[in-house]
C-alpha cells in the first residue's frame, strides 16, 4: 500500500466511525474520498455533499451517519420542525401528543453507539404492558413474558412465555436481513452472499432442526392460523393479532401476517415497547441533535418541487421558492411513489419501472385520534398504574378481521379496532396540571373512503370517542378538544403517499429484494446520485432507523463509484 | 363513391375483416391469394408478383395499407412521452414531418418500429407493425397523454414507385411537387379530403395516403382512372416482401423476435444488434431501454443483423451461415429474396460477433431442392453497409414527371 493510500485510509479512519466496526461495512478509503466533504475551488465555500429530502427519522439517521463519514449534509425538511411522522404534534396549545408512533420498541444498539443517541438525550422509556380490553372489565394484561387476567386459560398462561420465546428466536434469525440491505439474487455482491448465508446459518442452525421447521412452516401463513393453533383465548389472540396487522391493509386472515408480526417483533430484541412522551428523550429530537451535533445542517420549512436532474444524475433539488440547490448526491426520505413520480417526474424513468411506481401498494387504513382531557379517564376494571400501558380494543381475531373486511369495500369499520396510549400518565408535561392527552389508533379507516372523509371525518371521531366510553364511562365527559388524522390527513400533512403508515403495503411481494420495487430495492435508484432512505425502502416502516442505516452504508460503498 | 361506406366493425362474424378497398381488390385479383394481416384479409399477390414487382420498381403501384396499427397521441405532455417512448431524438420532428423510430423495453430490446407523424402541435400519429396499445398505456403512466387506437378509422393506400408522382398528379392531387421525402400534406383530391405523406416501405419515389374509410373508394377510382395513361397495379404484400429487403428494412417479428414476444433469455434484440443503432441516441435525455443500450454500447458488439449479398441465386432463405465451409457455425438467414433489378441473391443475416467483430468470411450453407430432390451447397457471402437498392429518383424534389 502506498503512503498516499495510507494516509487516506488513515483520514478516513478518524473521520468516518468513530467505531467502525459498529457498522460492519468496510471502510474504502478511496470510494470515500469521493464523497468526502470538498471546498469548492471557487469561491472556498464548502459545497454540499448530500442533500436529504425529508427530516423524518430515517432521513436524520442517514444524515448522522454520512455527516460522520466525512460528508457536508444539507436536510431539506417542509414543515417547521423535524420528525415527519414522528414529530410531535399539539392541540389546543397545550396538549402536546408524540406524533403517529406513540408507541415504540428502542431503536438498535448499534444505532444508539454510532449516532450517539443517548448522549443527546435519547432514552427509551420503561416497559410497558398490553393490555387487552374487555367489554365487562376482565382485561388481560399481557407483558413480555407473561399474561394474566380473569378467565384466563391456564394452558395459554404456559403456552404463552413459551410461544412468545419461539417467535423472537424466529424474529432474531431473520435479523441479518433487516440490518443489511436487501441482497440482490442477480449479480449478487460479495456482501449480499454474506447476508444470505448468515440468514441460512441463522435458519438452520441457530433455530436448530426442528424450530427450523416450525419457522419455515409458519413464515408466509397467516397469524389467524398460528394464533388458533397456540391458544384458546380470544382477548390474547386478538391483542396480538393485533401487532400483526397495524398499519398495514391486511386482517388476521391475510397470508403473510406472521411476517409482518416478525418485523414488528424486531423491535422487541432491543428491547420492550415504551410509550413515546416527547421531549428531549424522544428519538427526533436526539436523532436531530446529533446530526447537527455532527455538522449537519437541517433547514426547515424548506419544501422541495423537484429534484433536477441532468443526464440522468441528480444533481440538486429546485425549492417551492424556487430556490435551486446543488449537492453531489440527493436522498430522499420522501415514499417511493412521491421521489419518482412528483419530485422526478416519470421522464426520467423507464416505461415499466414507472408503471411499477405507480402500482406500489399501500393505501393508508389507520387513522390517528389525539383527545385532549381535562381529567384522568377512568377504564372500568383498570388500576391507575395500568393507565400507562397501550390499552387494545380487539376482542377478538374475528372482530379484526369484520373490521379489516369493510375497509375493502371502502368504508369505515363499523367497530374499529383501538389501539390507546395515555402518554401524559409518562410525562406529566404533555397536558395541563391534572390533565391529559390520549392517543388512539383507529384501524381500518381507509384513504379512499366512499362519500370522502371531509363529510364523515367528525362523525367517525365521535363513534370512535363513544366507542371508547364504553371502556371508560367518564371519558365523554372529559373530552376539551381532539385532532382526527385520517390517511388523508396524514398524506397531506406529512406527505406520505395515500397516508400509509409504512411508505406501501409490508406485504411479501414488496419486502426485501422487492422493496419498494425491483429496479430500487438497494437504496440507489434508476437515477444517478439519487437515493432512497424512508421506510419504503428494505426494511420498511416502523421507529426503526433501520432503512436510513442501511441507505447510508449503501451511499458510502457506493461511493467512489461514481 | 359511396360516402356511407364504413369499416366493418362486424369482424366477429368473420374470420377476417375486409377493408374499405377490398371490393376493388376482388376484382382485379386473379391469383386470389390472400392471406391475414392485422385481422384484416389482404392479397399476398393480385394478379402476378412479377407484374407487381415491376410495377414498384418501374412505374407505379397500389397497396392497401390499412391493417398498418395506427395510434392518435395528443395531450399537453404528448412530445414528451413520444420522445421517452422511442430511442431516437424527434425534438426537432416539426408539424408536417414524419420520421423513423423504433422503441424498447426497459432492458433496451426492441419491442417495436413504426412511423411518427406529426400532425399538429402535441397531435402525432403513430403507425406500427404490431399492436402496441398495451405498451403505449403502460408508458403513458406518468404523462398527460391520450393514446387512441384509430386503425380502424383511417383508410390507408401506398402509391409506390417512380411514376407514382405523376400519376397521383393526374389522378387530381396536386402540390406534391414540392413535398420532400418524409413531408406531410393535407390535400384534396377532387372532393374529398386526403392526408399524403411521402413515405413508403419500398425504397423507391412513393407516397402513403390517409383518407375517411367512407372516401376510400373515391380515392381508389381517382387513381385507378388514371390507368390508362399509367401502368398502375395493385400489389400484394409478396412483392412488398421483396423490395423492403432490396430497400434494407427490417420487419420487426420476422427478422428478430420482440422483446414482448420473447419467451428464452437472450432471444430478443436490441436496436444496435438489429442493425438500427442510427436511430439511438444516447445522448438526448432519458428515455425508455437508455440505460441498457448505455451499457451495450460501451461493450464489444455481440451481434448484428447484416446486410448480404449471397453468391449465386438459390434460395438461401433458411440458410446458416459459418465462418468457412464446413466451419463452425456464425449466423443465420433471417430473410432473403432474388432482387431482379439487382441480379443478385439480397439477404439479412443474424451474425455472431467475435471480440466485437464481424467474422471475416462468411459462408452460407443452402440446402435447395432440384426436381424434388434435397441439394446442398456453400455460397460466398459479401456484406453490405449500404442499402441493396436506392435510386436517385426516389429523394428528387420535385420528382421526374412522366
Amino acid at each position: 500500500m502506498g503512503s498516499h493510500q495510507a494516509d487516506a485510509r488513515h483520514r478516513c479512519a478518524s473521520l468516518v466511525w468513530n467505531d467502525r466496526k459498529s457498522l460492519d461495512t468496510p471502510c474504502h478509503a478511496s470510494r470515500l474520498a469521493g464523497f468526502a466533504a470538498m471546498k469548492d475551488r471557487k469561491t472556498g465555500s464548502m459545497r454540499t455533499d448530500a442533500i436529504i429530502i425529508g427530516a423524518g427519522h430515517n432521513g436524520l439517521v442517514c444524515a448522522g451517519y454520512l455527516v460522520r463519514a466525512g460528508m457536508n449534509v444539507l436536510c431539506l425538511e417542509s414543515a417547521d420542525s423535524a420528525g415527519g411522522m414522528s414529530a410531535p404534534r399539539t392541540i389546543s396549545d397545550n396538549y402536546h401528543f408524540p406524533g403517529l408512533v406513540h408507541a415504540a420498541y428502542p431503536v438498535s444498539t448499534a444505532l444508539r453507539r454510532d449516532l450517539k443517541l443517548e448522549q443527546f438525550g435519547y432514552q427509551p422509556g420503561k416497559a410497558i404492558d398490553t393490555i387487552a380490553l374487555d367489554g365487562n372489565g376482565d382485561h388481560l394484561t399481557i407483558g413480555a413474558e407473561r399474561v394474566s387476567g380473569a378467565g384466563l386459560a391456564e394452558r395459554d398462561e404456559q403456552t404463552y412465555a413459551t410461544f412468545r420465546k419461539q417467535y423472537l428466536a424466529y424474529a432474531r434469525t431473520l435479523r441479518p436481513l433487516f440490518e443489511n440491505k436487501p441482497p440482490r439474487l442477480k449479480d449478487m455482491a460479495f456482501a449480499d452472499k454474506v447476508t444470505l448465508a448468515k440468514l441460512g446459518w441463522n435458519i438452520r442452525f441457530g433455530l436448530g432442526r426442528e424450530a427450523m421447521n416450525e419457522f419455515l412452516r409458519v413464515a408466509a401463513i397467516n397469524i389467524y392460523d398460528v394464533l388458533n393453533d397456540e391458544f384458546e383465548d380470544d382477548r390474547l389472540k386478538g391483542a396480538i393479532a393485533v401487532d400483526a396487522v397495524m398499519g398495514s391493509a391486511m386482517g388476521p386472515r391475510t397470508p403473510g401476517t406472521v411476517l409482518t408480526w416478525l418485523q414488528r417483533l424486531q423491535g422487541e430484541l432491543n428491547g420492550p415497547m415504551f410509550v413515546q412522551s416527547g421531549g428531549r428523550s424522544q428519538l427526533v429530537h436526539a436523532l436531530t441533535q446529533s446530526a447537527e451535533d455532527a455538522g449537519a445542517t437541517i433547514r426547515f420549512d424548506a419544501h422541495v418541487n423537484k429534484i433536477l436532474i441532468d443526464n440522468g444524475k441528480a444533481f440538486g433539488v429546485e425549492l417551492s421558492t424556487g430556490e435551486m440547490l446543488k449537492a453531489r448526491i440527493i436522498v430522499s426520505n420522501a415514499d417511493p411513489r412521491s421521489t419518482f413520480m412528483r419530485l422526478v417526474g416519470a421522464p426520467q424513468f423507464d416505461a415499466m419501472f414507472t408503471k411499477r411506481v405507480t402500482q406500489i401498494r399501500g393505501a393508508g387504513v389507520v387513522a390517528k385520534l389525539h383527545i385532549a382531557l381535562n381529567g384522568k379517564p377512568e377504564f372500568t376494571g383498570l388500576a391507575d398504574p395500568q393507565l400507562g400501558g397501550r390499552l387494545m380494543v380487539a376482542p377478538s381475531m374475528k372482530y379484526i378481521e369484520r373490521a379489516f373486511n369493510i375497509s375493502k369495500y371502502d368504508e369505515c369499520s363499523e367497530h374499529p379496532v383501538l389501539e390507546i396510549t395515555i402518554p401524559s400518565v409518562h410525562n406529566a408535561a404533555l397536558a395541563p396540571e391534572g390533565h391529559h392527552v390520549m392517543s388512539v389508533n383507529v384501524a381500518f379507516a381507509p384513504y379512499d373512503l366512499e362519500g370522502g372523509w371531509e363529510e364523515q371525518k367528525t362523525t367517525f371521531a365521535y363513534k370512535v370517542i363513544s366507542q371508547l366510553g364504553q371502556y371508560a364511562p367518564n371519558l365523554t365527559s372529559l373530552v376539551v378538544d381532539h385532532e382526527f388524522l385520517t390517511p388523508r390527513d396524514i398524506e397531506q400533512q406529512l406527505h406520505a403517499v395515500r397516508g400509509h403508515w409504512h411508505h406501501g403495503e409490508l406485504s411479501i411481494h414488496q419486502s426485501f429484494m422487492m422493496r419498494p420495487l425491483h429496479g430500487a430495492a438497494q437504496y440507489d435508484t434508476p437515477v444517478e446520485r439519487l437515493f432512497l432512505c424512508g421506510a419504503g425502502s428494505h426494511p420498511g416502516g416502523g421507529l426503526t432507523g433501520l432503512p436510513g442505516r442501511n441507505a447510508a452504508k449503501r451511499i458510502l460503498e457506493l461511493g467512489g463509484a461514481k | 363513391m359511396t360516402k356511407s361506406m364504413t369499416i366493418d366493425h362486424t369482424h366477429y362474424r368473420r374470420a377476417l375483416q375486409r377493408t374499405p378497398f377490398h371490393d376493388r381488390f376482388v376484382a382485379l385479383s386473379t391469383a386470389e391469394e390472400w392471406m391475414a394481416w392485422n385481422t384484416y384479409k389482404v392479397p399476398r399477390v393480385v394478379d402476378k408478383l412479377s407484374t407487381e414487382y415491376f410495377a414498384v420498381r418501374s412505374s407505379c403501384a397500389v397497396m392497401d395499407l390499412t391493417p398498418m396499427e395506427k395510434y392518435r397521441i395528443t395531450g399537453e405532455d404528448a412530445r414528451e412521452f413520444l420522445d421517452r417512448l422511442v430511442t431516437r431524438d424527434i425534438s426537432k420532428l416539426r408539424s408536417g414531418r414524419v420520421t423513423y423510430v423504433v422503441w424498447c423495453d426497459d432492458e433496451g430490446k426492441l419491442i417495436d418500429d413504426g412511423t411518427l407523424f406529426q400532425l399538429g402541435e402535441n397531435n402525432y400519429r403513430l403507425c406500427s407493425q404490431h399492436h402496441q396499445l398495451d405498451w403505449l398505456l403502460i408508458s403513458a403512466s406518468g404523462f398527460d397523454v391520450n393514446v387512441e387506437v384509430e386503425t380502424h378509422d383511417v383508410a390507408a393506400l401506398a402509391v409506390q414507385g417512380p411514376t407514382s408522382y405523376s400519376v397521383l398528379a393526374a389522378a387530381g392531387i396536386d402540390d406534391l411537387d414540392q413535398l420532400k421525402p418524409f413531408d406531410i400534406a393535407k390535400l384534396h383530391c377532387g372532393e374529398i379530403r386526403v392526408t399524403v405523406s411521402r413515405t413508403g416501405y419500398t425504397g423507391d419515389l412513393g407516397y402513403e395516403l390517409w383518407t375517411e374509410p367512407g372516401d376510400a373508394l373515391q380515392l381508389w377510382d381517382a387513381i385507378f382512372d388514371v390507368r390508362g395513361r399509367y401502368d398502375i397495379h395493385a400489389m400484394g404484400l409478396s412483392a412488398l416482401e421483396m423490395v423492403r429487403i432490396e430497400a434494407g428494412f427490417v420487419m420487426p417479428g420476422f427478422d428478430f423476435n420482440t422483446a414482448e414476444s420473447t419467451v428464452r433469455n437472450g432471444y430478443d434484440r436490441s436496436p444496435y444488434e438489429a442493425g438500427l443503432g442510427w436511430v439511438v441516441n444516447l445522448d438526448k435525455g432519458h428515455f425508455t431501454g437508455r440505460k441498457a443500450l448505455q451499457a451495450e454500447a460501451s461493450q464489444p458488439a455481440r451481434r448484428r443483423l447484416t446486410k448480404m449479398v449471397v453468391e449465386g441465386n438459390k434460395p438461401t432463405a433458411q440458410a446458416l451461415i459459418y465462418d468457412r465451409k464446413n466451419g463452425k457455425q456464425v449466423g443465420e438467414i433471417k430473410c432473403a429474396s432474388w432482387s431482379p433489378i439487382l441480379k443478385a441473391n439480397l439477404a439479412l443475416a443474424d451474425l455472431e460477433y467475435v471480440d466485437g467483430r464481424q467474422p471475416s468470411k462468411l459462408w452460407a450453407r443452402i440446402d435447395y431442392q432440384r426436381e424434388l430432390k434435397w441439394l446442398s451447397t456453400w455460397a460466398k457471402c459479401h456484406v453490405q453497409s449500404k442499402p441493396f437498392y436506392n435510386p436517385e429518383h426516389r429523394s428528387a424534389t420535385p420528382p421526374a414527371r412522366f
